[in-house]
């Protein structure tokens, strides 16, 4: 047996694991969440050391111009067992790190800013009086919430989801994915599901991380076309006799065919007259609503009610007769207010929102919170993302054996941390280390001259 | 008498001072003490109106008119030479006054910024050239090839605003997105790989991201230079002067509740029923019926009734009895109670936080399941209609209140409310929830005295 007696409590699993194909049926891991899982889970799985390379963006100490403060300065909080929140804990290595998940497993682990000093040692700056504890760093952040969405779907609410209205994700991911990437040239970006009703996005470039609060908040903007809240009629409002080339790019390739291919028909948007009526709504011209209400209030049809009905409001309103540019928006209009990405804004403005860390465990479902990969969101399903208890099974029916350190590989999880790796990892390490060492040669490059005067 | 400031840097005899200055250095001028309270207090009224301007929504050319005019009629000198030199000490003697605390800095930097656009605007192509170089913008001008490559988006941008783009227009800057954060937040711009297309007419948000970058930085540094030394040494001079110039323009920030408004918890029903502004009736009644309200609305009405007079105990006992009943106390001691404690300054940074303006209200942006911001303005007409029926504004008056809103005037709106629900006048207008508050309890009240009599 390897190390199962350095820890309490391992050994058991080991012991069970050992049996467990055998005993499977029996002594399958109950499908709940608790600490003693979470512990396990922290010990064997939670991929430590790729976060901490990836929240020192290279500042390694292998090269003279690294910042060995770098990953120190970063703010931590853990959400215990009992609701106790930890805020601004901060490590200044891997081992630190590590171990002090597992010493006090987390419930929640979420991320904060890189601090201009120390943030454990904040109290002690703050005597100085000069306001010196302030945010420089943070990744730019992206947190999107299916419940946001309750006035579009119709098959769940609240903190539910299902296949029918995931898409909203899909299409969420798509349209802020190639936006960041097009428009704005950002490359090392992370999408990872929040482990219930959402997604979480981390722009990582160290442009991205520089970026102030005003420059948040205009890229935030940027994405924002849904302004209603409650009390007023339109929820989007497309003015202007054209689109920006980044709406109507979003409308061609991702929100037209979702709308049309998934939404129309899995929401059911026009079957029934409580529904259309919202959309009717949306029309200002009265001859046309009343027409299609007319046609509307027979519904023998023999192909889907809601393909028929979305064809016949876009012909009302599309046709040559229609001379208002404003009627011809109105098909955007629907089709943004029921696809369009709703943001959670203010978590992308500020640099100092706390955002959940990737691989933590929901522990309301139990789901890890797994890296998404943008180029093929259609196929991530949030109903077949691992859990915790299903990842210990797979522990389990491994049983125990020699090499103890990449134990994640046998399980499901095995697949994120690869992409983790392969796909964001890598390639972000890559140019951080081309980004400290141009920064560093133009340093001392600059310390030349200066001698040479 | 001598110079103010003579321990300042001194700016070089020769440079010939534009009509635009960018304040970079405080002016080696001698000025009377009556000039330098004096001039400070005309620039006051310039940003005061530019600041009632913005709360009321005015868009661009309407600032544009009415900040011409507010310049024109306060800020002339009899004396031609001491226009420029009247514009400079003013700046500056305002620095002082307004750099002592972050709220103070935010307004200010804010109120300056948008002076300083419009005066831009005021200025000949030549000049603002002139200014440019000054500035030392280094972006180059788009080349013809690349200009060919993009036309076709930057027509698309150009038309979504409403505009065509004639031969002349082809002058392009293409600049990295963040140096224009506002025009990528209204996406009047096109932007590729991290860089922003600028049009010529569009360069004023370039100088103006400038001025405001510098301005921002050179407030701190006032701010320390009047803490350590500036307050200290001109404590029998200037230093009355500063003080009472913020406080006496400024009116009350409203933080600390007057001792004739102290409420309790039991009368606050009635007292919403009879005193509050509709933007924090329409929250109360929601809270009621929902028992739940999203953070902007926690914000907007905890700070109001804070600065009503509700103390902490109450307060938390307020927000506790709606939230547990769809949370649960254990839940609401979790995740709320901290947000509320936090308000008054018991948490966190442990600043006491002041209750928000209207001009902060009607400026936010309420989104899905939002309550908060401001009716006048949120609101579609019918449902301000309904509320301000509900409110007991009568037929006529409730025309001219919509009249208003059309009009954007929102808090001209406000006022007529107040007016028609209180059957009484208000001059001063309503700049703030919570005077809108006092006045109606000083009405209420001296109406029970005379009743009582």
């Amino acid at each position: 047996m390897p190390r199962e007696d350095v820890e309490n409590g391992r050994e058991d699993m080991l012991i069970d694991g050992s049996e467990a194909k055998q005993q499977k049926q029996k002594n399958a891991v109950p499908d709940v969440f608790n600490a003693h899982y979470l512990k396990v889970y922290y010990g064997k799985l939670f991929p430590h050391a790729d976060m901490f390379r990836w929240l020192s963006y290279a500042n390694d100490g292998r090269h003279p111009g690294c910042d060995d403060s770098y990953f120190g300065r970063r703010e931590f909080s853990f959400t215990l067992d009992n609701d106790i929140y930890l805020r601004f804990q901060s490590f200044k290595t891997a081992a630190e790190l590590e171990s002090s998940i597992r010493e006090k497993v987390p419930f929640k682990i979420d991320i904060g800013p890189v601090y201009s000093v120390d943030p454990s040692k904040r109290h002690a700056y703050a005597q100085s009086g000069d306001n010196v504890f302030t945010p420089v760093e943070r990744e730019l952040i992206f947190d999107i919430d299916i419940s946001d969405y309750d006035d579009v779907r119709f098959c769940c609410s609240g903190a539910d989801v299902c296949l029918d209205c995931w898409p909203l994700m899909t299409i969420a991911i798509k349209v802020i994915d190639t936006a960041l990437r097009d428009d704005f040239g950002f490359s090392h970006i992370l999408w990872v599901y929040s482990g219930r009703r959402g997604v979480h996005c981390w722009v990582c470039d160290g442009k991205a991380r520089r970026l102030n609060n005003e420059q948040r908040a205009a890229i935030a903007d940027y994405f924002r076309v849904y302004k209603g809240n409650e009390n007023s009629q339109k929820k989007v409002s497309l003015v202007g006799p054209a689109l920006h080339p980044f709406l109507v790019r979003s409308y061609t390739e991702v929100l037209k065919k979702f709308f049309e291919e998934k939404l129309l028909s899995s929401q059911n948007l026009f079957s029934d007259a409580i529904k259309y009526e919202t959309i009717l709504e949306m029309i200002p011209e009265e001859s046309i609503t009343s027409e299609l209400r007319g046609r509307w209030a027979d519904s023998r049809s023999t192909k889907d009610v809601n393909v028929v009905r979305w064809e016949q409001l876009k012909h009302q309103l599309q046709s040559g007769k229609q001379k208002g540019q404003g009627l011809r928006r109105c098909v955007e209009e629907i089709v943004f207010s029921f696809t369009y990405p709703r943001l959670d804004m203010e978590v992308s403005k500020h640099m100092n929102h706390l955002l959940k860390a990737p691989f933590c465990i929901h522990p309301k479902t139990g789901r890890v919170c797994v890296p998404i990969d943008p180029n093929h969101c259609e196929e991530f399903d949030p109903t077949t993302v691992p859990t915790l208890s299903q990842l210990l099974e797979e522990l389990n029916a491994e049983g125990s054996r020699m090499e103890v350190d990449n134990e994640w590989d046998k399980t499901s999880l095995g697949e994120s941390i690869r992409y983790f790796r392969s796909s964001f990892l890598q390639p972000l390490l890559r140019s951080c280390k081309e980004e400290i060492e141009s920064s560093y040669s133009a340093k001392i490059q600059q310390s030349k001259n200066t001698l040479a005067w | 008498m001598e110079a103010v400031r003579s321990q300042r840097s001194f700016a070089s005899p020769d440079v010939v001072l534009p009509t635009l200055p960018f304040y970079r250095s405080a002016p080696a001028l001698e000025v009377r003490l009556e000039d330098f309270e004096l001039y400070a207090i005309d620039r006051l009224r310039v940003l005061k109106g530019i600041s009632d301007g913005l709360s009321r929504g005015k868009k661009p050319d309407e600032m544009e008119k009415s900040v011409n005019e507010l310049w024109k009629s306060h800020m002339r000198h009899p004396q031609a030479s001491e226009v420029v030199n009247k514009d400079i000490i003013s700046h500056f003697v305002l620095r002082l006054v307004y750099c002592r605390t972050e709220e103070l800095r935010r307004w200010f930097l804010s109120m300056e910024t948008t002076l300083f656009r419009y005066r831009f605007l005021f200025e000949t192509p030549e000049a603002q050239r002139a200014l440019m170089a000054e500035f030392h913008i280094p972006y180059k001008i788009v080349s013809s090839g690349e200009y060919e490559n993009v036309k076709d988006k930057l027509v698309q941008v150009a038309r979504s605003l409403g505009q065509s783009l004639s031969g002349a227009d082809s002058v392009f800057y293409k600049v990295p997105f963040e140096e224009v954060p506002e025009l990528v937040a209204c996406r009047r711009v096109f932007i590729q790989k991290g860089h922003a297309y600028v049009a010529m007419s569009q360069v004023v948000s370039l100088v103006v991201t400038q001025f405001r970058s510098l301005l921002s930085k050179a407030l701190v540094l006032t701010n320390r230079k009047w803490t350590s030394m500036i307050r200290e040494q001109e404590k029998d001079r200037l230093t009355p002067i500063v003080e009472s110039l913020s406080s006496s323009y400024l009116g009350p920030d409203y933080s600390q509740p007057k001792e004739l408004t102290d409420v309790s918890l039991k009368d606050i029903d009635q007292v919403a029923r009879s005193s509050f502004p509709l933007c924090m009736h329409y929250l109360f009644e929601k809270l009621k019926e929902d028992h739940h309200l999203k953070h902007g609305g926690r914000m907007q009405l905890g700070l109001f009734l804070k600065g009503v007079g509700l103390k902490l105990d109450d307060a938390l006992a307020f927000w506790k009895a709606e939230f547990s009943r769809k949370v649960g106390a254990e839940r609401f001691d979790k995740e709320y109670a901290y947000g509320i404690r936090h308000n008054y300054g018991k948490e966190g940074k442990r600043t006491d936080y002041t209750p928000y303006s209207c001009q902060k209200i009607i400026s936010s942006t309420p989104g899905v399941g939002d309550h908060h911001g401001c009716p006048y303005r949120h609101f579609s007409e019918e449902n301000l209609r309904a509320a301000l029926g509900k409110m007991g504004v009568g037929n006529r008056a409730l025309e001219d209140v919509i009249d208003k809103v059309r009009h954007r005037h929102y808090q001209l709106a406000c006022t007529l409310t107040f007016e028609a629900v209180h059957n009484t006048s208000c001059d001063a207008g309503i700049n703030h929830p919570n005077q809108y508050f006092n006045d109606s309890r000083k009405v209420l009240e001296s109406r029970n005295n005379s009743d009582g009599a």
